[in-house]
């Protein structure tokens, strides 16, 4: 139920984002999603990829700062009040969400959940029926 | 106008048998007060009965930095605890400040040296007098202000900060002078700008500049912005504090009030006395101070004296601009700053690279640091909270080490560049020219 995400630290500098894509590419790892955090001198760029075990020893050997992230990725239809019906059960449980993205085509969306309690959050989003990915 | 016409306009002669005396007399106090000397003087085999003029000055050690440092708190110290009644401390490059031990007549020197500084701009009685050197530790705002309050002038104890109240006084009282860094001085005008007034709305005449090194191209700058004339005031806490030389209305070189600071300039690799006219390090020793007298202290200021009596009618030797350091001291907003300093704080936390540069800069006239370092790859996290704590460690350390904030950025591991060799730690963007 768990997805492992990539964290890598970036320095802000133009043209960083795309070593990531590029070293990611050359190796043949296909990203699934992903979101850069911002600060005003570095920035903390996190994806899911295929195969993120082995993305972290290329991405290593480059150089890169990088570490791994369990998430939860979920989908839900893509609809008026959905995402918060399911947010709702979250917050009612306790479960503090410390970031998210996402993204919606068609009738679906899919959503990236970082909780405070991984696991807390997992249950909780089973009790009330929801859509958990086991891989992307 | 000069305070003291007697010991500024002194023959020649009058004043190599003061200094003579003078030296004679602080080389047998420091040999029976100050074990530290005491060594020095036996190992090189060089006793008080030696030193029979002021040329005999190359007879003895030298003082530098690190001997202060290494004899932390009080070890160079002559007096009696009883005897000293101020101290003030310098930054230190790898934790120990440098403090200096003042006796009441360390002090009443030091407002006689500073009065003679102020008189020499210009300054009477008559005048309103702002202080806008940091008051504290530091030597630069209690220094100058004793001077203004021994003239007569009166003091106006602005400190540094609050520029935009600062000025309503200076407009309000009508501030006539000023002592502050030059760099601080090209901030009042900005400020004086931004709220609309112009140099005719205040009435200041003649600024006090020192604490950093400057250019004729700041000097010009300041002086058309502010409306004022800006002279040269120089010194050192180790030595004394400002007050050690000053321009006068020649604004050829910076009289050294050396019947109290002595100056010589010496090779700073072989140490050897240079003569009058050339280039190298400055080294002063104190002829008369009694809470922490110095041996040649080595100042690491490169410049060059000069000799032959002034137009003005003084006969002091003067010294030149500061041309550079023969270390690699930085002086960022008037506080002695060296790479060492950030090394070892760097070093101290496992969350960082051993690899950083300092990045110097002036915006908007102010002197700015950044420190650049690197993230240990185990130590970075996925949360920017922790990672901004981080941060922000480091800041708060930097900051307590050095006395100036700090821009610290974190930067992505190997990034700096590594040099083979003497690492480059410093880039100074600032355009001092």
């Amino acid at each position: 139920m768990r997805i492992k995400q990539l964290s890598v630290f970036l320095e802000n500098k133009t043209g960083r984002i795309n070593e990531v894509a590029k070293i990611l590419g050359k190796h043949g790892f296909n990203m699934h999603a992903f979101s850069m955090a911002e600060t005003p001198d570095f920035g903390i760029l996190r994806l899911i990829v295929s195969d993120a075990d082995r993305a972290v020893e290329v991405l290593r050997e480059e150089n890169f700062a990088v570490m791994l992230t369990d998430v939860v990725c979920i989908s839900c239809s893509n609809e008026a009040g959905a995402l918060s019906s399911i947010l709702e059960h979250l917050a009612e449980k306790e479960v503090f969400i410390e970031y998210m993205y996402a993204f919606a085509e068609g009738d679906k969306a899919n959503v990236v959940i970082r909780a405070n309690d991984i696991d807390r959050c997992v249950e909780v989003l089973q009790q009330c029926g929801c859509n958990i990915f086991d891989s992307l | 106008m000069i305070w003291n016409p007697n010991k500024e306009c002194m023959s020649r002669d009058e004043m190599h048998s003061l200094q003579s005396k003078r030296l004679q007399k602080l080389v047998t106090y420091v040999y029976h007060n100050v074990p530290f000397y005491r060594n020095k003087m036996q190992a090189m085999d060089v006793a008080p009965e030696d030193i029979n003029s002021i040329d005999d000055i190359v007879k003895l050690p030298f003082t530098t930095k690190q001997d202060l440092r290494d004899n932390y708190p009080y070890g160079l110290q002559a007096a009696p605890a009883s005897e000293i009644i101020r101290v003030h401390a310098s930054s230190g490059t790898t934790g120990n400040p440098t403090i200096v031990g003042y006796t009441r007549k360390d002090l009443a020197v030091w407002s006689e040296v500073m009065t003679r500084c102020l008189t020499a701009y210009g300054i009477t009685r008559d005048d309103t007098f702002s202080v806008s050197y940091g008051y504290g530790l530091f030597t630069g705002g209690l220094g100058a202000h004793y001077g203004v309050e021994n003239l007569g002038a009166t003091v106006i104890p602005t400190s540094t900060g609050n520029t935009e109240k600062h000025i309503r006084l200076i407009r309000d009282l009508k501030t006539t002078g000023i002592a502050c860094t030059p760099s601080y001085a090209l901030y009042l005008a900005e400020t004086l700008d931004k709220m609309g007034l112009t140099k005719d709305d205040i009435s200041l005449r003649v600024g006090a500049f020192g604490a950093e090194p400057w250019t004729e191209n700041m000097r010009h700058e300041i002086e058309e912005r502010l409306g004022l004339k800006g002279y040269n005031l120089y010194g050192l806490s180790e030595i004394m504090g400002p007050g050690v030389s000053y321009e006068c209305s020649e604004q050829n070189g910076s009289h050294i009030c050396e019947d109290h600071f002595y100056p010589e300039i010496i090779n700073p690799d072989t140490l050897e006395q240079l003569p009058y006219g050339e280039q190298g390090e400055l080294v002063f020793t104190t002829l008369t101070k009694e809470g922490m007298p110095l041996l040649r202290y080595r100042t690491k200021d490169l410049c060059s004296l000069m000799d032959g009596e002034c137009a003005c009618g003084r006969t002091s030797v003067r010294m030149g601009r500061i041309v550079g350091r023969s270390d690699d001291m930085l002086i960022i907003r008037g506080i002695n700053v060296f790479p060492s300093q950030v090394e070892s704080v760097i070093l101290e936390m496992q969350e960082f690279e051993p690899q950083y540069m300092l990045v110097v800069d002036r915006v908007n006239n102010l002197d700015t640091l950044q420190v650049q370092v690197e993230v240990r790859r185990n130590f970075f996290s996925d949360d920017i909270g922790s990672m901004l704590a981080m941060k922000k460690a480091l800041g708060d350390k930097l900051k307590s080490v050095l006395s100036i904030g700090v821009d610290v950025r974190l930067m992505e591991p190997g990034s700096i560049e590594r040099s083979q060799g003497k690492g480059k730690h410093v880039i100074d963007n600032r355009k001092l020219k």
